[in-house]
Order: C-alpha cells, then structure tokens, then sequence
C-alpha cells in the first residue's frame, strides 16, 4: 500500500483507464498543459499528447455537450468541469440531454460519459464557488452521482465510473484534494452502490460523504471519549444508492444522523431522514437528525462561513440531542 | 456535379411523402389520437430532404423538435414514427419519446432535441469523436434561425471551428422562432454570416428549392468530408403551420403565406422533373398515390399497435442497474 493523496489518485485512475482503453478521453479547461487547477491531470498531456488530453475553451454547456456526442459515436470521454458551480451553466447539457436520452429515445442511445467536478467550500470562496449542489442531480433520474472522500474510494470509483455505460456526474472536494490515504498498488475497482462503514460504532448512526466524513469522523472520536459510540456510513454513491447499510446500520443503533455540506432545505439529508422513517418509524428511539449548511448564499467573511457551514462541532451537537 | 434523374425522382417521393405525412399526423392529433407539442414541416420540406440526400448511409443526422422529415430522410420506417407519435410500443422509440424525440440508429438519424441549440454542442461531440476515431464521416446538424441566438450556437460553433470538426450546419431559417419574427428577436439577420464570424464559411440557399439545397450540400458535406472544418449552410425556408399545433399562427400575415406558398418546393420540383422530361404528370401521381397508401398504412399500423406495457414505465432509464433500484433494462 502507497499512501498518496487524493488528486493522485484521481490522476491514477484516469491514466490506468487512458492505457487500457484507447476510447477513453479527457477533456476540459486547463487539463492539459497545465495539469489541472488543482493538480488532478498531471503529466497525462505529455504522456498521451494533445489529441487525448484537450483544453477547451471556457464553455461548460459545450464541454458536457463534447462528452455527451463522443460518447453517442463509441468514445467514453471525461469531461472535467474546473468546479461544480460551473455545472450550473451546463444544467441543460447535464440534465435535459445526458440523464433524459436513453429513455427519451426508448434506449437507443448508451452514453458512457464520466463529468468530472469539484465541489464544495470551507476556504472563503463565497457565494458562487462553495457550492454543494449534489442534491440536485440525485433528484434527477438518468444520471449516476459518485461523491468519494477518500484515496481509495476516488480512485476505485473513477475507475468503475469511466468504465460505466451510462452517464456518471463524479463529484470530488476541493478541499480534501491534499488529504492522504493509502492506496494499493495492484489494480482495484469499487463498486456502485456500496456503502462504506468508515468507522463501526452501536449507538448512532452517521451519515456523511465527501469532506463531511471528516467532519463526521471527527465528531464520533470526541464522542467516543464520552462514551458514544458512533457508526460513520459514506454512502460513496447517491445514485444509486445503499440503503441496505444504512437501514441496517439505523436498526441497530436506533438513531440516525445525516451529515451534508449542501443546504438543509430539500436536501439529500431530507431524503434519507424521509426513507429511513419510512422503514424503521417503530424502530427509532429519536426523530431522524439533519446537520447541514444554513440555507443562506455561502458568505465569505471567515466567521460568517464558519457559520454558515456544518463542521464537526455541529455533528456533536446533534448526536447529543438524540442520545442525552 | 449534375444530379442524377433517379435522385431527383427520390427527392420528389420524398419531400411528398413528408408532406403526407405531417397531414397524416394533423389529422391523427386532431382525432386525438396523438398528444403533446407536435411541430410540422410542412412547407419546408425542400430543406430536410436536399440537404441529407447529399450524404453517405452512415453519416450521422441531428436534428431538433421539428424532426419527422428528417427521420423520414434517413430512411426510417414511417410506421415506427407514426406509432412513436401514436405512444405505441411498436414506436421508435417504444413510445417513450413522441414527436420531438425521434431517434433511429440503424439509420443514423440520432435525435430530435427539444431545447432550442441544445444539439448543437452535442453534434461538436459526434463530429469530435469521429475526427479522433478517424472515421470518414461527417455530421449534419440542423437548427432553427432562433437558434442562432442561443449561447451554445456560439459554444459549438467556436469549438467546431477550433478543431476543424467535420459538422456541416445546416440552418432551417423560416424567419420565426415560435412566434417571434427574427426582425424583432435578432440584432443581426444574416446567420451565414454569424458563421464567417468564427473563420466558417456560411452560405445561403434557396430552401424552398430543394436541388438547390442538394446541390449546396454536396459541396459542404465535400468540404467538411475532406477535412476542411466546418461549413454552415443557410436555407431560407417557411413553414406553413404555425410553430406547433396549438399555435393557429396569426402572427404573420396571409399575403406573406401566400407569397412563399407561391414557392412550394413540391410542384416547383414537380415541373421540373416534367420539362426536363424526367417524368410524365401520370408517373407523379402514381408516386404520390403509392406514398398516400404508405402514410395511411403507416396510421393503421399506429392505431392498432399496443400501448407500451406498464412494465416499460421503468425500463431504459439506465443499462446498469443495481439491488434495491425499480429501473430495468430494455
């Protein structure tokens, strides 16, 4: 085992799957010579030349468009979009063509595309480049939505992503691109729809996926040390998605709490407390927790954002509601 | 190159046959038998059926909503579009798409798109991916003059031109986008020339002349083919409905209708075939007896296809699907 950091193992990912498979593409603003704004494509234009590796122009509804065609005549491309906010301005690419054509055209069509993007806030980018909008997409049938937080699963994950046959939106952090984790050096992929228990515990259950993992993990250690063993569950996938783990995990524990970086209000915290009453509402000893940003344009000022987003602090605070 | 009889003879059954067809389908729509937004082509035939006649089988069509000629073009099955517009399972796409969505593969007609440009960046894909596989094919994507005011006309232009992709762009001007005279939505009208303005050459044809159009597509689907880049075609054309059947279309005046009716493509093309001694009048009408059989076929076929079955509800959403999910495949 190697330990390496996140956006290597986003690197690792995408030149293991460009040498297996010559259709596999990439494409996006700034991945080629110079490798990424955050590092992510590093030496992937020299070693498959400018053909492979492409710059493009600043146009994210083009971009998804790019992928969505070479992906319609047998190419499997992916598309980077520098961050997710940008994903805004390819909504129409993303959600009325990528995740409506296959059925729209009675599955004719396979789109075996990956759109890669970071997401996130947490280090004062303010109102239009903090943004975790994961929610949204999950709420749209017809495309994957893949949301790793660690080495491992980002890399085991791309590789299953780009090997998809459908459309995968492949979700990263900006700010856990420089965490460290280990990695094997044989060759692995992880599956969809696998949820990963990131530590056991038997009194409450925590959801939480990307940076809010740490955040969650964070949170379970100090609680530890009172005694209150929390279970951490990082769904990997939000489409598809485990439930299995998780309503397992909640029957045994009886309580729940879920943890997200995106806004509170008909977020993917509010459909997971909703499916887990569904099918434990006898089981629960306490209503279902929701720790999640504050439903409010993400502000710059340090304080202000601090505020505004859900740290470990918070998760502390909910466990202790449903368990004091 | 001088277009052969035979083709001009294709044509003729071609653009009669789109034209029974779209009064097959208002017929079926106002019998209730067809729903949603169905936009028909009526008028500008010449358009869809000159300028595809000019490519190879496996050169690839996109086209937007207004998209039953052009699937007509490439060959597909009047049955399994009128049974698509229909909601049957025998449709083209079993149903689930409708008017707007045609899709057919074996004919490499890949899709009517409802959001006005939204196939644009998509043909720069198509056309990207075939450069790179090194295939000697070429795209051809069709849009409205509304269209060219979109952001992503601009996107995919830049991007086609940028990597001299093999897409010949082919603009439907009918001069409305839906309601909205392009006098009154457009800065600037000329769309070849929206065209020039990113190093593509742009061009204006007759779209009411359907070997006009051929005869300019052969030359752009030549250029783009040889590697060239990308060639934009604009064929000024009218529809002769409104913008969709709910739209009775009294934003424009009769004497406008009636001028450009005076142009229909059908009897223009009608009397050449007979100058030229191509065909008598007792030949064109067995064609378009034999194409009024082939709509009516094609209605009853709709009619008396099923409806998709309750378990297609959730099928085709995904190819892989996984535990716990109600999607299916196929």
């Amino acid at each position: 085992m190697a330990e390496i950091r996140y956006f290597q193992a986003v690197t690792q990912a995408i030149q293991e799957e460009m040498a297996r498979d010559e259709r596999v593409f990439l494409f996006g603003e700034d991945v080629g010579l110079v490798g990424g704004t955050f590092r992510c494509t590093e030496g992937l234009m020299a070693e498959f030349g400018s053909r492979r590796v492409r710059d493009t122009p600043i146009a994210e509804a083009a971009i998804v468009g790019l992928a969505i065609g070479s992906a319609m005549v047998g190419m499997r491309p992916i598309a980077e979009l520098m961050t997710m906010n940008f994903a805004i301005v390819a909504m129409d690419q993303i959600i009325n063509h990528a995740s409506k054509m296959r059925y729209m055209f009675g599955g004719n069509v396979n789109l075996p595309l990956v759109i890669r993007a970071p997401a996130g806030g947490g280090t004062q980018k303010a109102a239009q480049h903090s943004h975790c909008i994961e929610s949204w997409f999950v709420n749209a049938p017809g495309i994957r939505v893949v949301i790793p937080s660690t080495p491992y699963d980002v890399k085991g994950l791309l590789k299953t992503a780009i090997r998809s046959e459908d459309p995968v939106l492949f979700i990263e952090h900006e700010a856990i691109y420089n965490r460290k984790g280990e990695v094997p050096e044989e060759e692995y992929l992880l599956p969809f729809g696998v949820a990963d228990i990131k530590r056991p515990g038997r009194d409450v259950t925590i959801v939480a996926w990307s940076r809010m993992v740490f955040e969650a993990l964070k949170a379970a250690e100090q609680l530890a040390e009172e005694g209150i063993e929390c279970e951490v569950i990082d769904p990997r996938t939000l489409d598809p998605l485990d439930m299995d783990t998780i309503l397992t995990s909640v029957l045994r524990t009886r309580r729940a709490v879920i943890v997200e970086e995106g806004w509170r209000n008909v977020g993917m915290g509010a459909e997971l407390a909703a499916r887990i009453q569904e099918h434990l509402f006898y089981d629960l000893e306490a209503p279902v927790q929701r720790v999640a940003a504050a439903d409010v344009p993400t502000p710059y000022a340090r304080n202000l954002e601090k505020l505004a987003l859900p740290d470990a602090d918070d998760v502390i605070e909910a466990v202790l509601k449903i368990t004091l | 190159m001088a277009i052969p009889a035979a083709d001009k003879m294709s044509l003729f059954r071609m653009m009669h046959l789109m034209r029974r067809f779209e009064q097959g389908a208002a017929e079926a729509y106002a019998e209730g038998h067809i729903g949603g937004f169905m936009h028909l082509y009526i008028g500008q035939e010449a358009a869809a059926a000159g300028s595809i006649s000019a490519l190879n089988h496996d050169d690839i069509v996109i086209a937007t909503y207004r998209d039953h000629a052009h699937a007509l073009a490439r060959g597909s099955s009047p049955r399994a579009l009128m049974a698509e517009l229909y909601g049957r399972a025998t449709g083209l796409c079993k149903g689930k798409g409708g008017s707007m969505h045609f899709y057919d593969p074996q004919n490499y007609f890949v899709g009517g798109y409802a959001i006005v440009g939204g196939q644009l960046p998509v043909a720069a894909g198509m056309a990207l991916g075939i450069q790179m596989r090194n295939e000697d094919r070429v795209v051809m994507a069709f849009f409205g003059d509304g269209a060219s005011n979109q952001g992503v006309f601009h996107e995919a232009l830049n991007m086609a031109k940028l990597w001299d992709l093999p897409i010949v762009f082919v603009c439907e001007n009918n001069f409305y986008g839906i309601a909205t005279d392009v006098r009154i939505s457009s800065a600037y009208n000329e769309i070849h020339r929206k065209a020039q303005g990113y190093g593509i050459p742009g061009k204006v044809v007759n779209g009411m002349d359907v070997l006009a159009v051929r005869q300019a597509c052969e030359e752009a689907v030549r250029y783009a083919r040889q590697g060239s880049g990308p060639i934009l075609l604009e064929a000024r054309c009218y529809r002769y409905q409104g913008h969709s059947m709910t739209d009775p279309g009294k934003y424009r005046s009769q004497a406008e209708a009636d001028l450009w009716k005076k142009r229909d493509p059908i009897p223009r093309l009608a009397k050449h075939l007979i100058d030229e001694g191509l065909a008598d009048q007792g030949r064109l009408d067995e064609i378009e007896a034999e194409v009024n059989r082939t709509v009516l076929d094609a209605m009853q076929f709709a009619e008396s296809s099923p409806e998709p079955a309750p378990s297609a509800l959730y099928a085709d959403v995904f190819v892989e699907t996984y535990p716990g999910e109600l999607y299916t495949n196929g």
